[in-house]
């Protein structure tokens, strides 16, 4: 099937002065090559209200296709392209390249950083490996949990319990929280905001009856008595849960006992 | 913790010779601690947000008494400390100060080593250093208030 397009205008190249130019100063690692990470830069004409992510794929996909980074949805839904940008973690796919370049004269003042997420190990240029962080997520039992026989009906809630934990459920795993905690950078063992996040979802679920169990998991020495409460995480979220928040109500829950 | 990056001369690396990585955190090994089932890290962290309330309080009104009122600095002696502690209130009020400030700060300084502190054994030395510490000044302070003797020469 033919796709009908307009014959391009003849100034067509006219139209590009609304691109900017931009440096991407990209943390670059390849096992196969060195042992040591380093900066390669890249200069792109882009369009301002385009994304990183975009300029990353037009890095990618016209410049050099060795460069390596997760996405799937590009549409800041499936938490893959997680990464630290201008030293912020966020998502590549929801930040806007006006947002965090200074432009002047159609030019970008200084370039902008994108490094892999931090506290995690690097496998190729901007992916990390996740297991340590799925691993922890898996540790605090984030599924429904019942006993008795199964209802022949939903499980009915009503709209103000279901409101305890609607922040919560808002998470997609894409590790901007646990890799901009100091705690977690500090040895890895610390469960981190996003476990405690997913924990949080089903503790304070009134259809579900394991809290206990979950609350025992995070009540150990890496578990949430580990939080300085830096706010790290709430500033790094990309969905805009209130990560500290959670965490401080899931050690409420601890000292009082109460769910 | 630390890997060797070091290489001998013309080995370079390739798909076959890949760079060393870091073996990741939370993987279970023999080492991995074991869950405690304990609640000594609620009570710590419990015990830290009590204990500064108090110390507030006790510090900042022992700064008071001793820098700022009656004549300041210059007004502390010899005599001065010994008639404090001849009343049991500021007995009770430096103990206090004195078990609150040591087991606050020692436990502060106990979250700091298990942040920081990469290496097992360093880790065991620089908890042993801090707890020496804080058992022999608590000790030694409360000595010195319950036996102290204003007729000393």
């Amino acid at each position: 099937m033919a796709t009908p397009t307009l014959d391009k205008p003849a100034g067509a190249e006219a139209g590009a002065d609304h691109l900017v130019t931009v440096t991407f100063r990209i943390r670059r690692f390849n096992p196969e090559v060195s042992d040591q990470a380093s900066w390669q830069d890249f200069e792109l004409a882009i369009d301002p209200k385009e994304r990183v992510l975009d300029g990353l794929h037009k890095i990618k996909w016209e410049i050099d296709g060795t460069l390596t980074f997760r996405r799937s949805c590009a549409h800041g839904v499936c938490g893959s392209d997680a990464m630290r940008i201008n030293g912020r973690n966020r998502l590549a796919c929801k930040t806007l390249i006006k947002d965090i370049a200074v432009l002047k004269d159609g030019r970008g003042t200084k370039p902008i950083t994108v490094e892999p997420i931090q506290g995690m190990t690097v496998l190729k240029d901007l992916v990390v490996d996740m297991e340590p962080f799925f691993q922890a997520y898996r540790d605090v039992l984030p599924f429904l949990i019942t006993e008795g026989n199964e209802p022949s009906r939903e499980r009915l809630q009503s709209p103000a319990d279901r409101a305890r934990f609607d922040d919560t459920t808002k998470c997609i795993l894409c590790a901007a929280c646990t890799s901009s905690c100091p705690i977690y950078w500090s040895d890895g063992q610390y469960f981190g905001p996003a476990a405690i996040v997913n924990a949080h979802r089903f503790i304070f679920d009134s259809r579900d009856e394991a809290a206990e169990r979950r609350l025992e998991i995070l009540n150990d020495r890496d578990g949430v008595w580990r939080c300085r409460t830096t706010f790290n995480c709430t500033d790094a979220c990309p969905r805009g849960i209130e990560v500290t928040k959670a965490i401080q109500e899931v050690k409420r829950a601890l000292v009082t006992r109460r769910v | 913790m630390a890997i060797d990056t070091t290489r001998a001369a013309g080995s370079e690396f390739s798909p076959d010779n890949p760079a060393p990585l870091i073996e990741p955190p939370r993987t279970r090994t023999p080492h991995s601690p074991r869950a405690t089932r304990t609640n000594f890290e609620l009570y710590g962290w419990l015990f830290m947000r009590l204990s500064g309330i108090v110390l507030v309080i006790l510090v900042l009104g022992h700064l008071l008494i001793q820098l700022v009122l009656d004549g300041g600095v210059s007004k502390i002696s010899f005599a001065f400390v010994a008639g404090r502690w001849a009343s049991p209130f500021w007995q009770v009020w430096d103990l206090a100060m004195l078990w609150l400030a040591m087991l606050h700060g020692g436990n502060g300084l106990r979250t700091i080593i298990n942040d920081y502190a990469q290496n097992d054994d360093t880790r065991f030395w620089l908890k042993a250093l801090l707890y020496t510490a804080t058992v022999f000044t608590v000790l030694l302070g409360t000595l010195v208030i319950f036996t102290f003797d204003p007729n000393i020469r």
